[in-house]
């Protein structure tokens, strides 16, 4: 547990999400800690994805506001949010499998490290100085999670474990305060979980605050300092991971989606 | 003898208008039809009117056919090369995206046309008119009785395409392959079949504009990317995929043309459309009659 | 990955530069190198075009505009006003740069046919410009009275000379387009490319990419409407209607849209398609042209450069 009390570095207040005449999230509020790991879980169609396109800037909130490090977020642009200090990974891996392991997380630099056009057409030195920056640092990152030797594989060629674990690597490249994890557990197996569950934990080590969403209990059980749990677009519960699996709503709704 | 009077001068321009956009309207419609099915802008839209001009040129002037029996012989040759352009252009390509689709139908167009070349030659033809050449007076404006006819069509297609997708089965499978393709197909319904039917639809709502507008402006081999690009300019100021705004889209396209031919410039005729189609896809794409929200509403 | 090796650039480049000369040898194509000379100045577009196209998957149908108005921008300053035709140059450039924000910057933000469209329309009424405003273009008929080129009292008066003059800047904007696609923003580009999603997440502003790349491509495009001004002496609308557009999207889709080599490849075809094989055709080239765009969209998506792919995937089964 090493999070700042009382600094909220993202405040969710009061978001609406309605598509036409569904709502996907409705009055959400919750706060997330600078430090902390908090998860969001629920059934499927929750809302949990809905959330982090919003907070990430994919679409702005029908109604209510997000708050990050105090300023309102939630109608920027999604490379503005990513400016900012918030970074992601995909559901479904999004990786650019026509670069190669490097080169995604030199991408990943680009809020941090970037050379004009002219600059760059021209080979000129200020590009060539970006370019060895641009490259030290994403090094930096591929050994930090243990992909250094597959520097110039392409990146599709690698399997899903590691695909999710160089997704999380190119969220850090931007130096993210806060990064937002969909699911970085899925379709992993158990030694690919822990090392998932092993990096998450020294990426907040570092002190980069965690947003995550899960379906993998022990994974979240382990690793959060905070669960909010959501259902049909409201949250329900929020709390420690003890609290959370005592709590009788919850277990009602996943027991409840089952059926 | 008449004078001609202001007023009179903007009723003929209006008049005008009116007629040649009643021919972009029948080319908005067909955008339309196959836009809704597909999401595809079929490029190759304007060459259905050149064809139901020309063709018709061949069936009523060349061999002589009656109107009455050269008409629908027209429109189901033109329809049957809208079906071919389904079959060979569209449904072969294996990976389709917006831009091969674009590409293919882009195709398409210029094959279409080289071949009306091949056949036609570059020359401009005519047909008679349907009831005759007899200008009729109107409010100090002097009106062709082909006009009559522009505009009867459009309203005669407007009809029939109303009943067909509110009242009949396959308007009404069509309607729901526009809205959810997979749902649709889930339910029974082919929807290549359905894709095949729109490109067929299109066709032959392009030839029934070519046929009726021949007698007026004359047609060539090369007419349909303009009318393609001014058809799609109407489609999009009324709301792509809504079928009363391509109508009205249409309309309010032909009179501006008309309108700015007489009053600013004729050389700059085909401009006016084009300079609407950019102000429109700029500022308001979503067109007069579509909403950014709901551009999912196609139902005609 | 697209490493761009440094071997097919030098084999490319002696086979540029050894040309004329092999050309000269054999008198049944002597006559290739001026027919070169249009494929180099048509390379030009279809490099900038292929990035547009390939990688930010933007369609253009109205690249004739800017080739259009670099030529005449050139003619008009030079041929009207006297000025020296190098800073023409650039400011035919300027001027098509300013143009492409004008339209790119609002057309970009929208789909795919889309910004088709307003190319499309963008083009046509460019078109018509030239055509109407006679006092500045010579109207229909054209103009005449377009100065070559010279540098420092050396004229490239002479079909090679000119040559490699073209093919100077073809190279020179070559390696400045490997560059860009091999730097970061190369990398923002093919992230764009893959998944829009991702690449904004990652702070890749699209909007301003995607206006880059269209800006860039119309600038190239206007540099090689000079370099044919000053070659033919004389430019007339006709060059620069809808079929010019399309016919440099059937080169960059045979030779393939997401590589410069396709883009090298598919405008050199062309040309020698266009000014020498379909002679015998005379105008039913269009029917050639609509055949291979056709043929080109359903069986090789990839173009040219992509059938080495398809035939070793033949090979692996």
């Amino acid at each position: 547990m090493n999070f700042v009390e009382e600094e909220n570095i993202l405040e969710i207040n009061r978001v609406v999400m309605a598509f036409g005449g569904l709502m996907a999230l409705s009055n959400l509020s919750f706060q997330v800690k600078r430090g902390m790991i908090k998860a969001i879980i629920g059934p499927n169609g929750a809302g949990k994805t809905t959330l982090f396109n919003i907070i990430t800037g994919s679409f702005p909130p029908t109604e209510g506001s997000v708050m990050f490090k105090g300023s309102p977020i939630e109608h920027l642009k999604a490379h503005k949010i990513a400016e900012r200090g918030i970074s992601r990974t995909f559901q479904t891996v999004e990786l650019f499998g026509n670069m190669t392991v490097l080169e995604n997380v030199m991408l990943g630099c680009h809020t941090r490290v970037r050379s004009s056009f002219l600059s760059s057409g021209f080979q000129l030195p200020q590009f060539r100085r970006n370019e060895a920056r641009a490259k030290e640092s994403a090094m930096k990152i591929l050994k930090f999670i243990g992909l250094v030797d597959k520097f110039n594989d392409p990146a599709d060629s690698l399997p899903l474990g590691e695909q999710k674990i160089l997704e999380i690597g190119r969220a850090l490249a931007s130096e993210p305060e806060l990064i937002c994890l969909d699911e970085p557990a899925a379709g992993l197996n158990e030694t690919e979980t822990y090392v998932a569950s092993s990096l998450i934990r020294a990426i907040n080590a570092k002190g980069i605050t965690v947003l995550l969403v899960e379906h993998d209990m022990k994974v979240i059980m382990n690793i959060s300092d905070e669960i909010a749990v959501l259902n049909y677009g409201q949250k329900i519960a929020e709390g420690s991971p003890q609290e959370i699996q005592n709590n009788r709503r919850v277990i009602e709704a996943y027991l409840g989606s089952e059926t | 003898m008449e004078t001609i009077t202001l007023s009179g001068q903007l009723f003929q321009y209006l008049i005008t208008g009116i007629t040649v956009g009643s021919v972009y309207a029948m080319v908005a419609v067909g955008f339309n039809i196959i836009y809704n099915v597909t999401e595809i802008i079929n490029f190759a839209q304007g060459e259905f009117v050149m064809l139901g001009g020309l063709i018709m040129v061949f069936f009523h002037v060349v061999m002589g056919l009656p109107l009455i029996m050269a008409f629908p012989a027209t429109v189901i040759l033109v329809t049957l090369v809208g079906i071919l352009l389904d079959r060979l252009a569209i449904s072969p390509i294996r990976q389709p995206s917006v831009l091969t689709l674009i590409i293919a139908t882009i195709a398409a167009s210029i094959l279409i046309k080289g071949a009306a070349m091949f056949i036609w030659g570059k020359d401009p033809y005519d047909l008679p008119a349907f009831s005759g050449r007899n200008p009729i007076t109107v409010f100090g404006a002097v009106i062709q009785p082909q006009y009559l006819w522009v505009i009867g069509f459009l309203i005669v297609i407007v009809i029939v395409l109303s009943i067909f997708f509110n009242r009949t089965i396959i308007g009404k499978a069509m309607s729901a392959c526009a809205d959810n393709p997979n749902a649709a197909s889930l339910v029974g319904i082919n929807v290549k079949q359905m894709i095949l039917l729109s490109f067929a639809l299109s066709a032959a709502i392009g030839a029934v504009a070519g046929i009726t507008v021949t007698p007026i402006s004359l047609m060539e081999y090369d007419r349909g990317a303009m009318l393609a690009v001014k058809g799609f300019g109407a489609a999009i100021l009324g709301g792509l995929g809504s079928f009363p705004g391509a109508i009205l889209g249409g309309l309010i396209m032909g009179s501006i043309e008309s309108f700015g031919a007489g009053v600013i410039s004729s050389g700059y005729k085909d401009a006016f459309a084009l300079i609407v189609l950019l102000i429109v896809l700029f500022f308001r794409p979503s067109g007069i009659l579509g909403s950014i929200e709901i551009s999912k509403i196609k139902r005609f | 990955m697209l490493r761009i090796g440094k071997i097919p650039i030098a084999v490319f480049a002696l086979f540029i530069i050894a040309f004329p000369w092999v050309a000269h040898e054999i008198p049944s194509i002597g006559h290739y190198t001026d027919i070169m000379i249009f494929a180099g100045i048509y390379c030009l577009i279809t490099m900038g075009l292929s990035l547009l196209m390939g990688y930010t998957g933007q369609i253009s149908i109205g690249h004739a505009a800017f080739y259009g108005i670099g030529a005449y921008t050139s003619a008009i300053l030079t041929a009207q006003y006297g000025l020296n035709p190098w800073p023409c140059i650039i400011i035919g450039m300027v001027i098509s740069a300013v143009v492409a924000v004008l339209v790119g910057a609002p057309s970009l933000k929208l789909r795919g046919h889309y910004l088709a469209m307003a190319t499309l329309a963008f083009g046509i009424i460019v078109y018509i410009i030239f055509n109407e405003e006679a006092a500045w273009t010579g109207g229909p008929d054209g103009m005449t009275g377009i100065p070559g080129l010279s540098m420092f009292g050396f004229e490239f008066d002479s079909v090679e000379k000119y040559y490699y003059l073209v093919w100077i800047f073809v190279f020179a904007a070559f390696i400045f387009t490997v560059n860009i696609i091999q730097s970061g923003i190369g990398r923002a580009l093919r992230a764009i490319h893959v998944s829009e999603p991702a690449a904004g997440a990652m702070g890749v502003d699209i909007s301003r990419f995607k206006i880059l790349v269209f800006v860039y491509s119309a600038v190239l495009a206007s540099l090689a409407g000079s370099l044919y001004a000053h070659y033919l002496n004389f430019i007339n609308p006709s060059t620069f209607d809808l079929f010019f557009s399309i016919k440099l999207l059937i080169m960059i889709a045979l030779g393939g849209m997401y590589n410069i080599w396709g883009a090298i490849i598919g405008a050199v075809l062309i040309t020698f398609l266009s000014y020498e094989w379909l002679h015998y055709f005379q105008e039913y080239e269009v029917i050639v042209y609509g055949a291979i765009l056709l043929l080109v969209t359903i069986f090789f998506p990839k173009g040219l450069v992509g059938v080495p792919g398809i035939v070793k995937g033949w090979f692996r089964e």
